[in-house]
This record gives C-alpha cells, sequence and structure tokens, in this order.
C-alpha cells in the first residue's frame, strides 16, 4: 500500500498570507521524510493546481526551506478572505485534501 | 551601545490574554521594553471597514493594565502595534480611550505618543493619478472610485515614525497600523543593533509563544537581541523554543520565507542559521536587511458591499439530499421571478452546504462525490439594505420549506431549523478594496504623530 503524506508529515496546515492568498506548509520531523518528498516531488505546482482545481497561474513556485525541514506552495484564493461568498476567513482549513496525497 | 536588548512580547495580540505567572517571569529578566502586535488582517475586512475592533475591550483593558503596570514598575516603555485592530483612527481613538481609563483608575502620569495610519482621500487620489500607487498581486488595479468607496484606508507604518516618538521618551506608544515587527525593531535599531535581526526577532516575537513548542498565541517569550545574534526564550517553563518550532513559524503566513518584505526594504533570511543553545531557548544568526530602492508603504482599505441575512437549517432527508443542487437552482429561480423588479445587482443569494463543500468551495476536490446522511445549509443573502436582505433570506428560506421536489415523501417541510427565530442579520459587509503600494519619499510625514499626557496621579 502506498505511503500517503499523512503517514510523514508532522504538520500540514494552511493559513492566509495576506488576504488574497492561501499558504500551505507541509513540515517534517526528520530531515529523510523530508528528502524524500522533496525528492519524489510530491508537491510540485502542477499537483496543486489539480487537486484544488485552479488555473496553474494561480498557483506559485514550490519553496523547501530546510531549516524547517519544510515545503511551502501558496495558491490565489478563488475569493479574497472574507468578501461575499468566501467560506474560510483566516483559510486554516483548506489543508485537509493534502493529507491524502500519495508519495 | 548596550551588549543586549531585551524584549518582553507578552502575547500575540492585544486582548489575548497571557498567565501573569509568566509575565512576572519576563519581568525580571529586565527587558528594555514591552512590545505587543494589536492587530491583523486575519478576522477579514468587516473590522478594517466599519472601525470595529474585532478584540474585546475588557480582555484588551486587562492586557494593558498588567503592561503599562509592570513597565511603570521598571521604567521602560510600552508600544503597541495596530492598536485596536485595523489601525484606523477609530481604532486607535478606541485604544486610548482605555489608556486614558486606567491611567485614572491607577493614578499613573502617563506620556502616550500615538501615531495616526488613516490616509486622506484627496492625498491617495493624487498618488494615484501620478502613478505612485500599484497593485500588490494578486490585487488588482484601483480607480479613483475604490478610493472613495472605501470607508477606512490605511498604511502600515515602518520603523522610522516610531523611532521619531521615542525621542520624547514617552510611556505608551500606540501605533496606527504597523508593519508587525516594526514596534518590537524600532527600539532596538534605534538603539544601534542591526535591523537585519531585529526586523527577524520583531516578525517572531508579533506572534509571542506562536513560536515555541507548544505554540500558544496566549503566553509571553523574551527575545534577546546581541550584536550578531538574537534569543529567543519561551516564559513560560512548559514551552521550550526548538530549532523546528523557531524555523517553522518563519513561513508562517507568508508566500516566501526567504525573503519577507516590508516597509522600506526585505528581512533576507537566506543565510539564517537556528541553533539549540539549550534544551529551551534558540539562537538565531544570518538575517539581513536589505533596503529597498523606493520606500514603499502597504494600503489596506475596506468598502462596504452591502447588508447580510442568514438562516440556518439542516436537511436530513435522502432523497432532498440526492438532488439537492437542481432543487436550489430551482428556488434561485422561484425568488428571481418573485423579485422581477430587483437588478442583479440588488442582492446576492448564497448557499453553503456543509456536509458537502460548505468549508471549501470549489478548491472541494470532493464536491462531485456522494454527500453522507445529512447536510447543514446556510441561506445567505447579501443586499443594498438589511431590509432587503431580510426579504430575500426569508422568501428563500419559506419556498425551500415547502418546495415540492421530484419523488418526495416528506410533505410536511423540507427543513430542520435549529432556532426561532430562523434567520439572523448578520449587518454589514465589506469586502478588502486596497492591498496596494504607495511609493513615499518621506516614510515618516504620511503618519500623524500626536504626544498626550494623561494625569492620573498628582
Amino acid at each position: 500500500m502506498g505511503q500517503k503524506l499523512i503517514d510523514l508529515a508532522d504538520v500540514v496546515r494552511s493559513k492566509n498570507a495576506g488576504p488574497y492568498e492561501l499558504t500551505i506548509d507541509i513540515i517534517f520531523d526528520n530531515i529523510e521524510d523530508y528528502n524524500l518528498v522533496k525528492e519524489k516531488a510530491v508537491i510540485t505546482r502542477e499537483k496543486i493546481a489539480k487537486l484544488y482545481q485552479v488555473p496553474l497561474a494561480d498557483v506559485k513556485d514550490v519553496i523547501h526551506f530546510e531549516p524547517a525541514r519544510a515545503i511551502k506552495v501558496t495558491l490565489k484564493r478563488p475569493i479574497p478572505a472574507g468578501s461575499p461568498g468566501e467560506r474560510d476567513v483566516y483559510g486554516a482549513q483548506q489543508h485537509a485534501p493534502l493529507l491524502d496525497l500519495e508519495l | 551601545m548596550q551588549a543586549e536588548f531585551k524584549i518582553l512580547a507578552p502575547t500575540a495580540i492585544l486582548g489575548y490574554g497571557f498567565p501573569i505567572k509568566s509575565f512576572e517571569a519576563g519581568l525580571t529578566e529586565s527587558p528594555d521594553i514591552i512590545a505587543v502586535d494589536g492587530g491583523s488582517t486575519d478576522p477579514g475586512p468587516y473590522y478594517l471597514g466599519s472601525g470595529k475592533s474585532f478584540t474585546d475591550r475588557e480582555a484588551v483593558k486587562r492586557d494593558l493594565r498588567l503592561i503599562i503596570r509592570g513597565s511603570q514598575k521598571l521604567d521602560i516603555p510600552v508600544l503597541v502595534g495596530t492598536a485596536g485592530g485595523s489601525g484606523a483612527n477609530s481604532h486607535l481613538n478606541w485604544t486610548e480611550e482605555i489608556v486614558q481609563e486606567l491611567a485614572s483608575e491607577e493614578g499613573w502620569n502617563l506620556k502616550v505618543a500615538l501615531i495616526g495610519s488613516q490616509f486622506d482621500k484627496e492625498y491617495l487620489k493624487r498618488k494615484l493619478t501620478a502613478g505612485e500607487i500599484s497593485p500588490l498581486a494578486p490585487a488588482a488595479e484601483i480607480k479613483a472610485a475604490d478610493i472613495d468607496n472605501s470607508t477606512n484606508i490605511v498604511g502600515q507604518m515602518g520603523i522610522e515614525p516610531i523611532m521619531e516618538v521615542l525621542d520624547t521618551k514617552p510611556d505608551v506608544v500606540l501605533c496606527g497600523r504597523a508593519y508587525d515587527p516594526t514596534v518590537f525593531a524600532a527600539p532596538a535599531i534605534k538603539a544601534g543593533f542591526k535591523p537585519g535581526l531585529a526586523f527577524h526577532l520583531g516578525k517572531i516575537l508579533e506572534c509571542a509563544s506562536i513560536a515555541a513548542d507548544p505554540g500558544s498565541g496566549s503566553d509571553c517569550m523574551l527575545g534577546t537581541l546581541k550584536e550578531d545574534s538574537f534569543i529567543l526564550k519561551p516564559l513560560n517553563q512548559k514551552r521550550r523554543c526548538t530549532v523546528t518550532s523557531v524555523a517553522a513559524h518563519t513561513l508562517y503566513e507568508k508566500a516566501d520565507p526567504y525573503h519577507l518584505t516590508g516597509p522600506g526594504g526585505e528581512i533576507d533570511l537566506t543565510d539564517t542559521e537556528f541553533k539549540a543553545i539549550s534544551d529551551r531557548e534558540v539562537e538565531v544568526k544570518g538575517s539581513k536587511f536589505i533596503p529597498a530602492e523606493t520606500y514603499t508603504i502597504k494600503l489596506e482599505g475596506a468598502e462596504l458591499v452591502g447588508y447580510r441575512t442568514i438562516s440556518l437549517a439542516g436537511v436530513r432527508d435522502p432523497i432532498m439530499i440526492s438532488q439537492l443542487d437542481d432543487i436550489l437552482d430551482s428556488i434561485r429561480a422561484m425568488v428571481r421571478d418573485n423579485f422581477d423588479d430587483l437588478n442583479e445587482d440588488d442582492y446576492q443569494l448564497i448557499f453553503k452546504k456543509y456536509g458537502q463543500d460548505g468549508v471549501m468551495g470549489e478548491l472541494e476536490p470532493n464536491r462531485d462525490q456522494p454527500v453522507n446522511y445529512e447536510l447543514g445549509l446556510v441561506i445567505e443573502a447579501i443586499a443594498k439594505t438589511q431590509e432587503l436582505a431580510d426579504t430575500i433570506c426569508s422568501f428563500t428560506r419559506s419556498s425551500l420549506l415547502h418546495y415540492g421536489y421530484k419523488g418526495r415523501k416528506a410533505t410536511a417541510g423540507n427543513l430542520a431549523f435549529p432556532y426561532s427565530p430562523s434567520d439572523f442579520r448578520g449587518g454589514e459587509v465589506y469586502s478588502f478594496s486596497l492591498h496596494h503600494l504607495l511609493e513615499v519619499d518621506d516614510p515618516i510625514k504620511p503618519f500623524n504623530a500626536e504626544i498626550r499626557e494623561f494625569k492620573g496621579g498628582n
């Protein structure tokens, strides 16, 4: 059975980066898991665009931040935080689909 | 120059509270300043737009009473960033009034510096015409009308206006909208410490103990700035700072952890090193500040877009759930038909289906999957007047309650209302209207500073 991100990552979270963007952090508690996910390119702009069903242009470059053993990716919100029709003002519950990403 | 500069950060947002024991442990460290962030755009556009605070007045007063009392004992200044939550004049005045009340209740004589950050619309329109306002992606270009339609527009101050008022030796500095790290960094930079380290420390301290493990937005953190590094120490013995907790916090709420852009330049973390120096303290080195060629101030604005009324209901019937999207389309058509004298922009009707895609909407990968045995439904009307929002919400609710969908068995009613009354007024609805950069020649002049003396004692 394939391993999923939920099995390896210590932290998987989403949050506003300003009112117009959502930023996703995936943090590992050891360098081996971080490197494995990085080398397998589990997180790419293309995969994020597909998972969240947004245009590729709305997903920024994936950033690897080794001091925190973290992978970060930021996407444009379909609706700015708090505008009519928006659903998650703090952007704190938009991470869940990532948990099931397979390695 | 002094060898060390110590900053006590009591809580992540003024009003979020802190344990007295942690705060007192901080005072025994002989800090040079106590600094705290008072706001954020995270709670959404309502607070900037309406001029109200998202924090509770009594909770803010409790925090300020303890903070100012501690600062008076040590004879050190207190700095508050983004006072009142969003930094418009009404937010700043709200905080000032609390400090004034405390001075009289506690018998304090306080010199209070106020730094306003609300921007004049005529000034901004001139700057727009001159091409000195540009959108911060992914925000869009604005027109003069967007400035006129905004109820409040604030600009994030840098360290310069704060450094300037520190010359007057205030007891308390209340800033309007301020770039979060500035109230921590400005006094340290004025004392001669390196801006890159001071800003990076400020970026962490503005969230107090969120950077600790376990993290908390309601507990105190101590930052000690040295010539070539800074040290973080949580003031509650239950918490530790680890390389991971501190480095991970650097990512928080930012799109790019290596380059944190603010007024007048960016914090460059490309060469930053994090090192554990005890089992609960972390030392950080190598963070640099790169000044920008042009000094820019981030503008934030919010505009009124209507008034909201909502109704909450549950759906348990499997036949209804299986056709819900079609049923809601039919209800929309009924509303349009019943109010055919209204224009399309007079109201918006929004359905949120919790249990299907209530949380993520169009980002939800599972929105086309069969849903569970029950759904929560929010019927929401946003209209140009509160009365019209009431009318649209009420008509939608009653139409949906009795709508005869195909194959219906439950002919007595389609919705379970948890409350009577079933409808709730949400009041004014705002949207962010400005998220732009303003070019300035002088980083101090756009911010209006005033000194007040509050005489509570004899």
